[in-house]
């Protein structure tokens, strides 16, 4: 049943000095689908491929409000994502509470590291198996984290993380240079492509599957202030389904492809959905792993026989 | 040698024994507030006032808080009970739209209330709460709280140290008391002034216990609350507010439903 | 009850001894009923400061407190300092219970040490007067609510570095919590609050959008309403500090004395022992 003699049990190190439930629980987060984060001088941005789990069910939230300054992604266990989050609005509630002062963000995710890392050394736990780019803006400008079940908050320019998000990485790594000063719609088209690269061949960006989190001054150009209070403010927010339209038009246009996007992208709609029935499926399946958030329940824990489609 | 005496270790008689001098974890920091539903808005008043005894602490201290589009509450007694209360009513709305992903209706947020002031019925707040609003069929709504939560939905309210000048005067003129209708016309309906005759009542009821009441004045801080689509012409434009007064609108919290709130500001006297 | 000063230490009727109050009575600690086991709380305040004044002049706040620590009526320890800075730009001047200030001292202390080490890690700043004032309401409301009040009143002062702006609030044994331009606890609010306030709205006017005072005309208003108080509140010295908060940060003055005139008393007659 073990692959190895020393992953049973998470505070025990290998001879190699690897401690393997935290391995196992970094694979949980690969099999996540992915989340791009990147920032600006003034902005911090996420962009997320959400799943559904078939053809009956919406698709799973990847976005999660924090506080107003504050917000992640996620990639791995929901269930557990549910958990940390949920610690963090309470962190964030007791800073406005006592101080009135909204948290530092890289003291919340220091908090939900210090968190992660106890899991790593009592016994009898288990490790989170959730990943999360983690969003902000305080009085040192806009942030964007990464935190890792392995108990580590780094802070990055750019980041992506979840399936496939080594190609989006090749892209970061590539444009990273002209984040620093592009403006919001700039940012937000560099965070369509790199999520672009981490889909499959045949798969696409649509309004069902795209969704966008900022923070930062609004910009009149792609934000409809007369909606959200939140965008005016410069706080997090998150534009999904017909949201993002207008922002997947834009990063088309911006590409020289038509502005409508692949014909094969309504297949998602529901007047389309005979077109499309017998390729909806399987190529969802290709790409999420059978389209759970979650590893699904038959697969392998991870390891070296679980292949993993980046390299 | 007085002053080594011993003091006797018990007293039989109680009468002659220390009189306790425990601390009063209360004090009463006096002004006024108001509110009256109209029946698609609902105005939301309160002085600015804070005192304690014949101190005036400061000229400007906030009674009426913003608490979601559509929600406005009105705070009055001991000052540091209400703002504690007002920063737990809005740690409440902000875990309710972390949950549910919108905010708190009206109604819900009344009974919410009651139970928090309940949850310390043996250590209350001392704070008498309005609560003014629109409610989720469109019309204007006002609650009234006592200290410990006891609650109803009426069509206006006066609390605070000029209760008892403010409110028998928005009875006769809110509930018609003691006034008959010509003969032959139309019974009387409570709730549904114009705006105009509201906001006219408010500036009076104020000014009024500004001059009759120590604890009342120095300013005054209106709220009004309208129902999505109604005509904000009764309020804004020239010649409607009266001399010194002002207005401006207070930007959507949310995600803006189409509900309005405007802030009316006034000075009053500071005597 | 009133926690006014003039109600401090204040014998009590029935007391058997220390009929000159020399000293603060602890009533409590003679009732047997409840001195035995039951938690004792500060019921009353023992060693005690007066008033302290604050005010905002165009480039900041200024605090002013004096030096007495009193015992009851005794002038018990005459060079002790009311104005406590925390980090860079924000100051408490105190009134109330001088052992509940000193705890309240180290606390707070403790509190910046952990946020100057934390922003050695994030870089980011740390606690502005705001916050430093909301902590305290906090604090003192909490300890209000477990019946086991912080025998104070406060004034913090402050420069907001963000929004570029003088701060000033008062904060109580009870919690309340209010802030204005100018400000003054226990006697100062009889006493000196009217001065205060005249001054400052002479020339910033009603609504306070005129010019503020200068550092000059504060500092010398200042030193008038400390005067006044040495002259009428039986438990000050003529002895007091004045901290200055600006955008630069703290500076705290040596001691000082107002010049004051006493010859008239040479003049009453109807006082004490007189020949004529």
């Amino acid at each position: 049943m073990f692959r190895n003699s020393y992953d049973s049990d998470n505070t025990t190190f290998s001879p190699q000095g690897k401690l393997f439930q935290v391995e196992y629980a970094l694979e949980a987060v690969k099999q996540g689908s992915a989340a791009i984060g990147l920032r600006s001088a003034t902005h911090a941005v996420l962009l997320t491929l959400k799943r559904s789990t078939g053809e009956l069910a919406t698709y799973q939230k990847k976005l999660i409000r924090i506080d107003d300054h504050v917000g992640v992604a996620i990639a791995g266990l929901t269930s557990d994502a549910r958990v940390l989050s949920n610690f963090m609005q309470q962190q964030a509630m007791r800073s406005r509470m006592t101080y009135g002062r909204p948290i530092p963000v890289a003291r919340i995710v220091q908090s939900i590291a210090d968190r992660a890392q106890t899991n790593t050394q009592e016994y009898g736990r288990r490790p989170y198996g959730v990943g999360f780019l983690v969003i902000g803006q305080d009085e040192t400008g806009p942030h964007l984290f990464e935190f890792s079940p392995a108990g580590t908050g780094f802070e990055y320019y750019a980041h992506s993380i979840g399936a496939r998000s080594q190609s989006a990485k090749t892209y970061l790594e590539k444009n990273f240079d002209s984040f620093e000063n592009a403006t919001l719609p700039e940012l937000i088209n560099h965070g369509l492509s790199a999520l672009h690269d981490t889909l499959q061949q045949d798969k696409h960006l649509s309004i069902a599957n795209t969704s966008i989190a900022i923070i930062g001054p609004s910009d009149s150009a792609i934000e409809d202030l007369a909606i959200s209070s939140a965008a005016k403010r410069g706080n997090f927010r998150v534009w999904e389904n017909e949201g993002v339209d207008g922002l997947l038009r834009a990063w088309r246009r911006s590409r020289g492809e038509p502005e409508d996007g692949p014909a094969e992208e309504t297949a998602a709609a529901p007047a389309d959905a005979d077109a499309d029935a017998a390729a909806a499926p399987s190529a969802e399946e290709g790409q999420t792993a059978q389209g759970s958030e979650q590893a699904p329940a038959g697969a392998p824990a991870g390891g070296e026989d679980v292949n993993m489609e980046e390299q | 040698m007085a002053l080594y005496a011993q003091p006797p270790t018990s007293y039989s008689d109680p009468t002659t024994a220390p009189i306790e001098h425990r601390f009063n974890p209360y004090s009463d920091n006096g002004g006024s507030i108001l509110a009256i539903a109209g029946k698609d808005f609902s105005v939301i008043a309160g002085d600015t006032r804070q005192s304690e005894g014949y101190n005036i602490q400061t000229r400007y201290a906030r009674k009426v808080w913003q608490l979601t589009d559509k929600v406005v509450l009105a705070t009055n007694g001991f000052s540091a009970d209400g703002n504690n209360f007002v920063k737990r009513v809005k740690q409440r709305l902000e875990w309710y739209e972390h949950a549910h992903h919108k905010p708190m209706g009206l109604k819900s947020i009344a009974r919410m209330i009651q139970t928090l002031l309940y949850g310390k019925r043996f250590f209350p707040y001392y704070v008498y709460n309005i609560l003014g609003g629109i409610e989720e069929d469109g019309s204007g709504a006002v609650y009234s709280f006592d200290p410990v939560g006891s609650y109803e939905r009426e069509a206006c309210r006066a609390a605070g140290a000029a209760q008892s000048l403010i409110q028998p005067f928005l009875d006769n003129q809110v509930y018609f008391k003691n006034q008959q209708p010509e003969p032959g016309a139309a019974p009387f309906v409570a709730g549904n002034l114009p705006l105009s005759t509201i906001l006219s009542l408010v500036v009076d009821s104020f000014t009024s216990a500004t001059e009759r009441h120590i604890e009342v004045g120095d300013g005054m801080e209106i709220y009004v609350v309208m129902n999505k689509g109604r005509t904000t012409d009764d309020l804004i434009g020239p010649g409607i507010l009266s001399e010194g007064m002002h207005v401006e609108e207070l930007g959507a919290l949310g995600e803006g439903g189409g509900e309005r709130t405007f802030l009316v500001t006034s000075p009053l006297k500071r005597d | 009850m009133s926690h006014h000063p003039a109600m401090w230490k204040q014998p009590s009727a029935h007391s058997s001894f220390n009929d000159y109050a020399t000293f603060p009575l602890a009533q409590t600690q003679r009732h047997s009923a409840i001195s035995h086991g039951a938690t004792q709380h500060t019921q009353q305040p023992l060693v005690t400061g007066t008033s302290v004044l604050g005010i905002k002049f165009d480039k900041g706040v200024m605090i002013a407190a004096d030096n007495l620590a009193s015992y009851g009526s005794l002038a018990r320890f005459r060079d002790i300092q009311r104005l406590h800075p925390l980090g860079k730009h924000t100051l408490l001047g105190v009134a109330g219970d001088m052992s509940d200030y000193q705890w309240l001292k180290k606390e707070l202390d403790a509190l910046l040490r952990q946020e100057e080490a934390l922003s050695l890690t994030d870089s980011h700043p740390s606690l502005s007067p705001s916050n430093i004032y909301d902590l305290l309401a906090n604090l003192f409301y909490g300890r209000r609510s477990k019946m086991n009040p912080v025998w104070n009143a406060v004034l913090v002062g402050g420069w907001d570095k963000n929004k570029k702006e003088s701060f000033l609030a008062f904060i109580d044994l009870l919690g309340t919590t209010y802030t204005a331009p100018t400000l003054a606890t226990g006697f100062g609010a009889h006493l000196a609050q009217p001065l205060l306030r005249e001054a400052f709205e002479a020339k910033a006017g009603v609504d306070g959008k005129g010019p503020l005072l200068t550092q000059e005309e504060g500092e010398k208003l200042i030193d008038d309403c400390m005067k006044v108080l040495f002259y009428r509140d039986a438990r000050s010295i003529n002895k007091y500090q004045v901290a200055i908060i600006t955008e630069e940060g703290i500076t705290i003055s040596d001691s000082k004395s107002a010049p004051t005139e006493w010859s008239f008393a040479e003049g009453l007659r109807g006082y004490g022992a007189q020949t004529q």
